[in-house]
């Protein structure tokens, strides 16, 4: 084998990754890279700012179950990738990040685009490397891609320098197992564990089970299904757990948490079970900890020994791959109908119709959560919906019921705005045919709006819902329960969105009536380009219900009765 | 749960920036480290690291998780209940004059304490045991005016022939006993 570039080997080990685009954007100590690309059958897409970068490897990741790629420059180019490879981080995302660095003889002399990035990245990162000798990239870009997928899945930096990428060598690539000594991926219940739990399963008179990421990232979906009619239990979903169980079935509650609905907050704090499935009990799950679910004993499945005991008690912890673990237990079971306990949610569910869509009267008004709904109606809930953070995420979560898994996406730890375009538009590479929203707040979405012009070079074909009410809605709605009203802030003045989007060569359109929903809904998704819509949302409307932060599960904020009658909530 | 001092062994991946991962998670986590002492080990290419610091059961199975979760961590050991001796070493420097200077060294000597360097004015005395035995002697020399006090921090071996093996063969789960 002839020598060649570090740069060269570095895209030969990506292909050999099985790496079909990377998202990314030049600069000097990555040039070296770049010039190698033109030879390289790697697609690249070029973004307008690396955090866009980070987010669309991110989405590609989240859609595909792929390791995402991006690749930046060194300093601001690296650091600029730091809210994305956050983001990443806090959701156990796969992801590759290449940055250049400084040649070798300079680091450490604050070079010009000098930044540590090694350091910078340290706690936001699975691991990262920093690599000075050609010789050692091919070997690093395999390990980096192992550890970003394998045991719970997260990002992975490494840092080339530039002599590195320009030096010759003959490179070693290899097809065997990685191998790394000091790195365990792998877990498995332990047989008696697993005995326990299912006595407890066995056992429970008002069981709930609470389906997590870790259910859409180990493909258990179906698997999940098969306990759930066997066991007869019914299932609270997490944010990114929407999808890991089809939210049509009957046995489906629908989210829980800060946002969730009245009555699975209830089911939680009435339960005597809770089987935790891939998820690790987030303070915005629980709400205060010391009156969560205080009745129910809990057996929580997940893969990362830290999260056992971390925020909540584990009666019974069953660390391993939740699909494993889920196979193991299924035998182990008794077939069960929980009669009394599904008519007891039936109860509190019609207790809290209140968030019946068709019973909040909309008087010429639009309401977003009449957007999501026929969102919902109108594709018939099998597009991939890529949210932002904030209210509308909230009432995507509620009203845009997903029966699949992988299809939404959206960032749920950290809470990054402006997450949503640039993540569809990777979402875009790895589900070609697929019908994608993005959901977005004006607040959000003028965040990273600088991608509009990645989508027209690329070609890519998104359908865009900003949900425009004026504030930057979430905080507003805090100021006005928690601070007497007082915005500080969150008024908003934005662009004319339509024009933004004319401006870049696509297609906008307006709303603000609910008649006229549906009809810009199929507009967008019969034309080939990329279409955005500025919908023109009820301006103070809050989420409901709310569990203030720091308060019991069950103490929440309902919709108060002036737009809709509501039952009365202990 | 109650809190307690914890000395947990390390080995680790030999490697630039690897205390700093180390550190770095303790930081992060926010668990202060008591004391830490790093160096080389009868294996090639791994560290040997003693952290001592506070806390109570449940906070040092998770710290004890969270340090398997470093790529370069090959084995923790949390030591607190097992047979262990513990040394550290110290170097105390001690104002001294013609009239203290005889009864120090009396006292120093009932701790078993080294001259290592002698000056008109000061003494410097080197110290190894426990942490204890460390703090009662420069408690005792308080008296007469310690100039300077440096200590290396806790170093940790299980007793007999009981190992903490640099290169686990068999790959072990951190214990994560619920309940």
């Amino acid at each position: 084998m002839s020598t060649r570039t570090g740069a060269q080997i570095l895209w030969e080990a990506l292909h050999r990754e099985g790496v079909e685009v990377v998202f990314g954007y030049p600069g000097g100590a990555i040039m070296p890279a770049y010039d190698a690309l033109l030879d390289t059958p790697i697609r690249h897409v070029l973004v307008r700012h690396e955090q866009g970068a980070a987010h669309m490897a991110d989405g590609y990741a989240r859609v595909s179950g792929k390791v995402g790629v991006a690749i930046a420059t060194s300093g601001p180019g690296a650091t600029n990738l730091v809210t994305g490879i956050a983001t990443a981080m806090l959701d156990s995302v796969p992801m590759v990040c290449i940055t250049g660095q400084v040649a070798s003889k300079f680091i450490g002399s604050d070079a010009f685009q000098e930044t540590d990035i090694t350091g910078v990245t340290l706690p936001i990162t699975k691991h990262n490397y920093l690599v000075t000798k050609a010789s050692d990239i091919a070997k690093t870009i395999r390990e980096a891609f192992y550890v970003a997928r394998s045991g719970r899945p997260g990002p992975v930096l490494v840092d080339i320098t530039k002599d590195a990428q320009q030096e010759k060598c003959e490179p070693v690539f290899s097809d065997e197992p990685v191998r790394m000594r000091g790195y365990r991926p792998e877990h498995s219940a332990k047989q008696d564990d697993l005995a326990r739990a299912a006595e407890l399963i066995d056992q429970a008179k008002r069981p709930v089970i609470l389906c997590g990421h870790g259910i859409v990232r180990a493909e258990a979906t179906t698997l999940l299904r098969a306990l759930v009619v066997k066991t007869g239990i019914p299932v609270a979903s997490t944010l990114l757990g929407l999808g890991g169980f089809p939210a049509t079935h009957p046995l489906s509650l629908g989210m829980m948490g800060m946002h969730g609905e009245a009555w699975v907050n209830h089911a939680i704090q009435e339960a005597d079970l809770l089987v935790a499935l891939g998820m690790r009990f987030d303070d915005r799950v629980t709400g205060k900890l010391e009156t969560y679910a205080q009745g129910a004993k809990k057996i929580h499945c997940e893969l990362d020994p830290a999260e056992i005991n971390k925020n909540v008690r584990a009666d019974v912890a069953l660390i391993g791959d939740v699909r494993e673990t889920i196979e193991a237990l299924l035998p182990l079971v008794e077939p069960r109908d929980h009669h009394d306990w599904i008519a007891r949610i039936a109860e509190l569910k019609g207790d809290a119709a209140v968030r019946d869509i068709q019973s909040m009267p909309h008087q010429g008004r639009l309401f977003a959560a009449h957007v999501m709904h026929d969102l919902w109606r109108i594709t018939e809930g099998k597009a991939v919906v890529v949210t932002d953070v904030g209210q509308h995420q909230m009432w995507e979560a509620q009203y845009y019921k997903h029966d699949h898994p992988r299809k939404l996406v959206t960032s749920g730890g950290l809470g990054t705005m402006g997450f949503a375009l640039p993540a569809a538009i990777g979402a875009r590479f790895a589900a070609r045919d697929e019908e994608i929203w993005v959901v977005a707040g004006d607040g959000g979405f003028q965040m990273t709006a600088c991608e509009l012009s990645t989508i027209a070079q690329e070609g890519v074909k998104l359908n865009i819902a900003i949900i425009n009410n004026g504030y930057l809605g979430m905080v507003r709605q805090w100021q006005q329960f928690f601070y007497n009203g007082r915005y500080s802030a969150t008024p908003l003045k934005s662009p004319d969105f339509v024009k933004l989007a004319e401006a870049h060569g696509l297609f906008g359109l307006r709303v603000s009536t609910r008649d006229e929903v549906a009809p810009a809904v199929m507009r967008a998704r019969a034309a080939r380009g990329t279409v955005l819509i500025d919908f023109r949302v009820e301006q103070e409307d809050a989420v409901y219900p709310m569990v203030p932060a720091g308060a019991a599960l069950n103490e929440m904020i309902r919709r108060p009765s002036s737009i809709v009658e509501t039952a009365e909530d202990e | 749960m109650t809190t307690r001092l914890r000395t947990f062994i390390m080995h680790v991946e030999d490697l630039p920036g690897v205390l700093n991962r180390v550190t770095s998670l303790f930081r992060r986590r926010g668990y202060n480290i008591e004391s830490l002492a790093v160096g080389r080990t009868e294996v090639p290419g791994v560290s040997r690291m003693t952290i001592v610091m506070e806390a109570d059961d449940d906070s040092a199975r998770r710290i004890e998780a969270n340090l398997y979760k470093l790529v370069n961590v090959l084995r923790v050991e949390d030591t607190t209940w097992r047979p262990t001796v513990t040394r550290e070493l110290a170097l105390i420097k001690v104002r001294t004059s013609e009239a203290t200077r005889a009864q120090i060294l009396q006292l120093t000597e009932v701790f078993r304490a080294r001259v290592i360097d002698v000056a008109p004015e000061a003494l410097i005395f080197e110290i190894t045991g426990t942490r204890d035995k460390v703090d009662s002697l420069a408690d005792v020399l308080a008296q007469y005016g310690v100039v300077e006090l440096v200590r290396t921090g806790a170093v940790a071996m299980i007793r007999s022939a009981n190992t903490v093996e640099a290169t686990p063969t068999i790959q072990e789960q951190p214990q994560t006993n619920a309940a």
